[in-house]
């Protein structure tokens, strides 16, 4: 595209612009890594990753909070103590043993809606990173290997969708449509979010297409598309495993901003319409601090725990990021 | 220059018309139909002052025309700077109502994301070679940005207005003073700007100190900051090219960032209901204000893009290699 876009990209394929960062450009320096076992390692290549990956400490915790979080996310609703949408006590209860996070403003038990709107926000999460990942995948694939006028199209295309804010387009589709399912919100923001992940494979194929590998690939009369998907993808499967990771704590974090403005899945249970109702409802005014306070915590620790993994996965990935 | 100008304008030219064309046929796309979702607002009891009204709106709102021409007629009315009139606020302008909104949102936005931008540029720089400030500043805004930020606005808004009393919760301007070049309305401006500002500010910084810290440290370890240090330079100064070279890919990641937080600009004002465009596109689409809604469109594309043609220029007085490049020679 523009010179200026090349220099960004191609000096360093960090994401800044992306709603979360944290991808380090692969062959960084080291940085901070924790402190890992003394003993070096001397195992077979397949269990190297392995090796590492037990053994560092952030991936174990960011992983291992994440783990809880998504049980609690599939069993919780069998657990949950009361029905999430219904008249269940007295408005207004503070926290007690009985409702854990009490009850708000139409007497629904906070802790059991808390419960049933875990799963939709994984499911956002995951449609979004999944939609975002595959689209910006093959854009990203297709412009750095072809080049050309085809790769000055698809750029043109990316920065198109950049501009254009995808809060205020959802706004005004969302005017006009009366009804969405949670599918429709995450395929929306994965067909949003993409243009990042685009220009940053598109760089990384770029480089790595003028590797003497490739060459020999291309000598042996492998077809194109064999080449990216067998010799230059596997080259960066620990980017496209931290960027997916990435895109799904965003995907989520966009998704709470949407059901915050009622622009969420109509079914009206996730995380993020919990914080539209408290809003509306006054529960700022009334001090219903327990209706609005549990379900934006959980979703920080959420995204929180899924941040720490992805700069764990990093060191382990990455040699250069390993203390040994 | 003119060559670059000319491309970038040229790309600016495009994404509006894309922009412009979208705010066009949203409408016309979707299921359902805005001239009986307007009629739904008379309560009509006769099929036939139904069907009477339903021709007269078509006409007037130009629907009975062919696509092409209503297309051709919606640009012709944006370049008379015509975005048609509000139905929420029967009979203002939509110019007018965005032009009132506007200043709140500028005075929002432009403070947030220049400060943001810079100090956290600052601060991240530090942070790549202080062990102290690397702990602290780190963890902190990979928190700011974990959180959704519509909770952190709420969680602000309860803490610092609703039960310390420092700030006034919701609002642009305090209640019961006359607008005027007087203390007291300054003053009320003021306190009810600084919450959604700070708010805005915190995530951004956030994000942006990871960002440079990750670049600072990146750059210190390329072959021209050791070959520096090797010549015997003092760190201040291969930090100092480290630092100029880091700023590039974060400059253009600003541009990247901000149809984000231009949108994301919707959530603060509504929060804290301050009185701005974000404010005003919520209202519009709840109140299903069409016109309105797809006029304040086009004006925060128009921003966004305007914003990029400042950050174009920007990037050119900082890299040395554009302006060479500009001139022919050889980067």
């Amino acid at each position: 595209m523009s010179d200026v876009d090349q220099a960004a990209t191609s000096s360093a394929p960090v994401a800044p612009g992306a709603p979360l960062t944290g991808v380090r450009a692969p062959g960084a320096a080291p940085v901070g890594g924790a402190p890992l076992g003394r003993k070096a390692y001397s195992g077979g290549r397949r269990w190297e990753f392995l090796y590492f990956a037990v053994r560092n400490k952030k991936l174990v915790l960011g992983l291992g909070v994440e783990i809880i979080f998504v049980l609690a996310a599939i069993i919780g609703p069998y657990f949950a103590p009361y029905p999430p949408k219904q008249f269940v006590a007295p408005a207004f209860l503070h926290p007690s043993a009985k409702h854990l996070f009490g009850t708000s403003y139409f007497g629904q038990d906070v802790f059991s809606l808390l419960l049933y709107s875990l799963r939709n926000s994984y499911l956002v999460g995951f449609l979004g990173a999944a939609f975002a990942g595959v689209i910006g995948l093959g854009i990203g694939f297709i412009a750095g290997w072809r080049g050309g006028w085809l790769d000055e199209i698809l750029q043109t295309f990316t920065y198109i969708v950049v501009m254009i804010p995808s809060l205020v387009l959802l706004i005004v589709i969302g005017a006009y449509l009366k009804s969405h399912s949670a599918f429709f919100e995450g395929v929306f923001i994965g067909v949003t979010t993409w243009p990042w992940v685009a220009r940053a494979v598109r760089a990384q194929t770029f480089t790595l297409r003028q590797r003497d590998f490739v060459d020999l690939a291309r000598l042996s009369g492998k077809r194109g598309p064999a080449i990216v998907l067998k010799d230059i993808a596997p080259n960066m499967a620990s980017y496209i495993l931290l960027a997916f990771i990435l895109l799904f704590g965003s995907s989520m974090l966009i998704a709470v901003n949407y059901d915050f403005l009622g622009l969420g899945p109509t079914s009206g249970i996730s995380l993020g319409d919990m914080l539209n109702l408290a809003e509306l409802w006054s529960g700022l005014q009334l001090h219903l601090w327990w209706w609005f306070i549990p379900p934006g915590a959980a979703m920080t620790i959420m995204v929180a725990a899924l941040l720490v993994a992805n700069v764990g996965l990093d060191e382990v990935f990455n040699p250069k990021l390993r203390e040994t | 220059m003119t060559r670059y100008f000319a491309r970038k304008i040229g790309l600016y030219i495009l994404a509006f018309w894309a922009g412009v064309t979208i705010d066009w046929a949203i409408p016309r796309l979707m299921p359902g139909n805005p001239i009986e979702a307007y009629l739904a607002r008379f309560s009509l009891n006769s099929q036939g002052s139904w069907t009477a009204l339903y021709k007269l709106f078509s006409k007037a709102f130009g629907y009975n025309l062919p696509l092409w021409d209503q297309y051709w007629h919606y640009w012709d009315n944006l370049f008379h700077g015509n975005l048609g009139i509000s139905i929420y606020a029967f009979p203002e302008k939509v110019t007018t109502m965005v032009a009132q909104a506007a200043p709140y949102t500028l005075a929002l936005l432009v403070p947030a994301i220049v400060l943001s931008y810079v100090l956290g540029n600052r601060i991240g720089a530090i942070a790549a070679r202080r062990k102290i400030l690397d702990n602290t500043v780190l963890p902190l805004g990979y928190l700011f940005q974990a959180m959704p930020y519509a909770w952190l606005a709420l969680a602000a808004a309860f803490y610092l207005a609703q039960l310390e009393r420092w700030f006034p919760v919701q609002g642009g301007s305090a209640v019961g003073i006359a607008s005027g070049f007087t203390w007291a309305y300054i003053w009320g401006l003021v306190s009810h700007w600084f919450l959604p500002f700070l708010t805005v500010f915190l995530v951004s910084f956030g994000g942006w100190s990871i960002g440079m810290r990750n670049l600072v440290i990146y750059e210190l370890e390329t072959d021209y900051a050791r070959y520096l240090r090797a010549l015997g330079a003092r760190s201040r100064l291969v930090r100092r090219y480290a630092y100029r070279n880091a700023v590039l890919p974060q400059l253009s990641g600003l541009a990247l960032a901000l149809g984000t937080v231009i949108g994301g600009n919707i959530v603060t004002e509504v929060v804290f209901q301050y009185p701005g465009l974000g404010h005003l596109i919520y209202i519009a689409a709840t109140d299903q204000d069409y016109s309105l809604l797809q006029g304040i469109f086009i004006f925060i594309i128009a921003g966004v893009l305007v914003a990029n043609f400042l950050i174009d220029i920007v990037y050119i007085v900082i890299d040395p290699r554009t302006r060479l490049s500009m001139q022919g020679a050889v980067a």
